[in-house]
């Protein structure tokens, strides 16, 4: 090998160990958010970064160790599914949060979701009385 | 180095699921459990992507794949389920 290797070596060794140690930092953030935070809403914020960052940080370490091109469409592939899946489960659990109220409204600088909420239990209210009416008659 | 990387993480990730531990323990609510076990997933995904650097195999790829599935299809499940409770609840 000729010294020229062996530095490319070094250097793709340092890349893959500060993303490792970035990568595992992230996990340790989201954990003290989830700590610190006061409620649901903004420990969701904390929890997503190991779920999209941290993983696409330890993803591209294993893929500058194992040093072969072929993996790195399958570490994309395990990624993309990971940001496919990741939103739909936040937007259930923010979603059932905000209907069970478990959240700090003085903590919300915006709510657009308020105006949906009220417009549909005005609609169910709206079409109760007919649904009473058809079941009595 | 790579031995002192594996020591760093190992650290790191080890008091990050602790404090996930702590926050499922104490959680006031079951969506803060919920929350906190995602968060618990993904620490297990780094630990797994962390073996797979160090000791350059692809044997964890599939576990990772499979503890993502995990993850999803509990936190909506879970989710979907106190959204239908709460909203009987709140009906009748």
């Amino acid at each position: 090998m000729n010294p020229d290797a062996s530095t490319v070596d070094t250097v793709i060794d340092a890349v893959s160990a500060v993303f490792m140690i970035v990568g595992a930092v992230m996990s340790l953030a989201a954990a003290i958010g989830l700590l610190r935070f006061p409620d649901l809403m903004s420990r969701m914020h904390s929890a997503t970064k190991p779920q999209v960052l941290g993983l696409f940080l330890l993803l591209a370490a294993v893929g500058l160790q194992l040093r072969t091109w072929w993996v790195w469409p399958v570490l994309l592939v395990a990624w993309i599914f990971q940001v496919l899946t990741v939103p739909v489960s936040a937007h259930m659990v923010g979603r059932a949060g905000y209907r069970t109220k478990h959240l700090h409204r003085e903590l919300l600088s915006t709510d657009e979701l308020e105006a949906v909420v009220l417009k549909a239990a005005q609609a169910a209210k709206d079409a109760e009385p007919d649904g009473g009416d058809r079941n009595t008659d | 180095m790579m031995e002192l990387v594996l020591t760093v993480t190992a650290v790191v990730l080890s008091l990050a699921a602790a404090g996930a531990i702590v926050r499922i323990a104490r959680g006031p609510s079951l969506l803060d459990r919920v929350l906190a076990a995602d968060v618990l997933l993904a620490i297990l995904g780094a630990a797994l992507c962390i073996d797979m650097a160090v000791n350059r195999h692809l044997n964890n790829l599939m576990l990772l794949v499979a503890v993502s599935i995990i993850g999803f299809i509990g936190s909506v499940t879970v989710a979907r389920f106190v959204a239908d409770r709460r909203e009987q609840t709140n009906e009748s």
